[in-house]
């Protein structure tokens, strides 16, 4: 029994210190009174914390991260949802390839469709990276609004949408009177996985930059190859903190955790 | 039928390459309580989905108040449908749902009021307007989904197993209420039911169906008293079905000689009708049940099981012990397919 509760603890405090340790690291790093990045810190201030705001790159790629989240995901929803409906719906020819199709995006490592856009996209039809960089942001938060918004389709008898149909709707007046209402939990909980898991994109971003065209965790890494100060990891602490608080609400207000 | 109000003309529907009702005659009358009838998978849910317009015919016809409606979209046909889910929108309260079809027709909000609140009103649910369906019993709930179809004053109002989602008690309840509705709004009522107990109780008219097509269309008392086939009688809880040959009586198991020919290929008696204590026939008993006024009895005959119910004045019979009992002619429905 002691035996048993003592590897308990051990196992649990393992685990908390993989898991919480280098969110405590960053946010100890970027509290530094020194001049590098460093763990333990040289004393404790808060002028990188503020030094953050004054660097003009990390505002341009911070707004630029916001819009392909922001955009990316609305459009992404406005894509999947119908998707989601449609393959929830009718027996269609191919769902089964359609689906996959549609979670390819997650499945291909993002190094290669990030290479893949560039090679196919940018270069030989001359899109613009920001361009090539909202595609790919699109295309990698649409497997998560189809199957979030699916499995809220699921939830809800198709008979619903007859019965709105038999009062006099049609059948888009019924999709948006008795559908949209009732899955607007998992519309939400897209629009929040989508938003960050689009902030958060590292791989296919690195292919799709160019000059002044960065996302935010881009130019952190480009920040840090030339000046290693510590406003990386204040950054870094920054964004953490805005994703915990954009998951803790979503979870305090609808539950976010069921739709995922 | 010149009085038809529903005219169902050879109508044909079809799954796929499935046919599942080929070519239905049917006329339904103005103010009629109908009762679609059958054994799951003999079409009457479908024939259900086509008068509301949710299922396209293959081919053939529907007509309703002399009008042909078989093109015409589910939304424009006037005709209510109470779910056997209920199908309620969850996120709208009582109140909501059932204002819902008057919002489209974009009436006045006065108008909208006063038809809700009477509608509520006339199921019973006055008070209730702030609940949410989750919020309400299955009983309620049932009730709202038909408050709900009747403030749209439909043509048809039609109902698909309105009962079995609810429990004994409130079964009986909602058999009266609904009969109630009916005499009160004089809608036209069409539903589907499989337990004939609920039909032979509401229906004006019985509308027995298998396998796409219509068996017997009758009354209650035709149907519980003079099925005209095997199927329907079995249905109606004719358990004893034998076919007649010459003198005897024939079955899969055996056959046994009595004292009659009868001129139909095919005799049926109900459990009550098989006269027990005496008789040429002879049965060991291999099942027995009280059921209250009389005692239910399966004996194992030379023609296999028969089904027989005793009076409580003949005394039990045990198990395995035999029993005289006679297959009178007087009381066989014959039966000629």
């Amino acid at each position: 029994m002691q035996m048993r509760s003592l590897s308990t603890w051990l196992i649990l405090g393992l685990t908390l210190t993989f898991l919480i340790g280098p969110f405590i690291i960053i946010i100890f790093a970027g509290a530094s009174a020194g001049n590098s990045l460093a763990f333990p810190p040289d004393g404790l201030s808060l002028k990188w914390y503020l030094k953050v705001f004054t660097v003009e790159s990390f505002r341009a790629s911070f707004l630029l991260s916001m819009f392909l989240a922001v955009v990316g995901t609305l459009f992404a929803l406005a894509l999947g949802v119908p998707a989601a409906y449609a393959l929830n719906r009718y027996k269609l020819p191919g769902d089964e390839l359609i689906r996959t199709i549609v979670a390819a995006p997650i499945i291909v490592p993002g190094i290669i469709v990030g290479l893949a856009l560039l090679r196919y996209l940018v270069v030989p039809l001359n899109f613009t990276v920001g361009m090539a960089l909202f595609f790919a942001h699109t295309a990698l938060i649409l497997p998560y609004a189809v199957r979030v918004v699916s499995s809220s389709l699921n939830n809800l008898r198709s008979d619903m949408e007859e019965a709105a149909v038999l009062l006099g709707c049609t059948r888009v007046q019924a999709f948006f009177k008795v559908v949209l209402p009732n899955i607007r939990g998992g519309v939400l909980a897209a629009f929040i996985l989508g938003f960050v898991t689009s902030f958060n994109q590292v791989p296919v971003s690195l292919f799709l930059s160019g000059p002044g065209v960065r996302t935010l965790p881009i130019d952190m890494l480009s920040y840090m190859e030339i000046t290693y100060d510590p406003s990386v990891a204040a950054l870094s602490a920054l964004l953490a903190f805005m994703s915990v608080a954009i998951v803790f609400t979503a979870e305090r207000l609808l539950g976010f955790s069921r739709y995922v | 039928m010149s009085d038809a109000f529903v005219r169902l003309r050879d109508l044909t529907l079809s799954y796929g390459n499935t046919v599942a009702v080929p070519a239905l005659n049917l006329d339904i009358r103005e103010g009629e309580l109908i009762a679609l009838l059958g054994p799951s998978g003999c079409g009457k849910t479908t024939t259900m989905r086509a008068i509301a317009g949710l299922l396209s015919p293959t081919s053939g016809s529907i007509e309703i108040d002399g009008r042909d409606v078989t093109r015409l979209a589910a939304n424009k046909r006037g005709i209510g449908l109470v779910f056997q889910s209920y199908a309620l929108f969850p996120h709208l309260n009582a109140f909501e749902n059932v204002a819902f079809g008057l919002r489209l027709q974009k009436l006045p909000e006065a108008e909208i009021r006063a038809k809700t609140e009477a509608g509520l009103a006339t199921v019973g649910l006055t008070g209730f307007e702030a609940r949410k369906p989750a919020e309400m019993s299955g009983g309620q709930q049932q009730r709202l989904a038909l408050a709900r179809s009747l403030v749209m004053e439909p043509k048809v109002l039609l109902l698909d197993e309105p009962l079995s989602n609810l429990d004994a008690r409130l079964r009986l309840e909602m058999r009266t209420e609904l009969q109630r509705v009916q005499k009160e709004t004089g809608v036209t009522m069409v539903f589907v039911t499989h337990d004939q107990g609920e039909a032979l109780a509401m229906a004006d008219r019985i509308v027995l169906m298998r396998d796409g097509k219509i068996e017997q269309l009758g009354t209650p008392a035709d149907l519980y008293d003079r099925p005209e086939t095997a199927f329907a009688a079995e249905f109606m809880g004719f358990e004893n079905i034998l076919r007649s040959e010459g003198r005897e009586l024939v079955s899969d198991q055996g056959r046994v000689t009595v004292g009659y020919e009868s001129a139909a290929p095919m005799l049926a008696w109900r459990p009550g009708a098989v006269e027990i204590g005496s008789g040429p026939l002879q049965g060991r008993v291999i099942a027995s049940s009280f059921a209250g006024g009389h005692r239910e009895y399966v004996l194992d005959t030379a023609l296999g099981p028969i089904k027989a119910d005793a009076p409580v004045s003949i005394p039990e019979v045990a198990l395995g012990e035999t029993l005289a009992f006679d297959l009178p002619e007087g009381t066989a429905r014959p039966l000629f397919a």
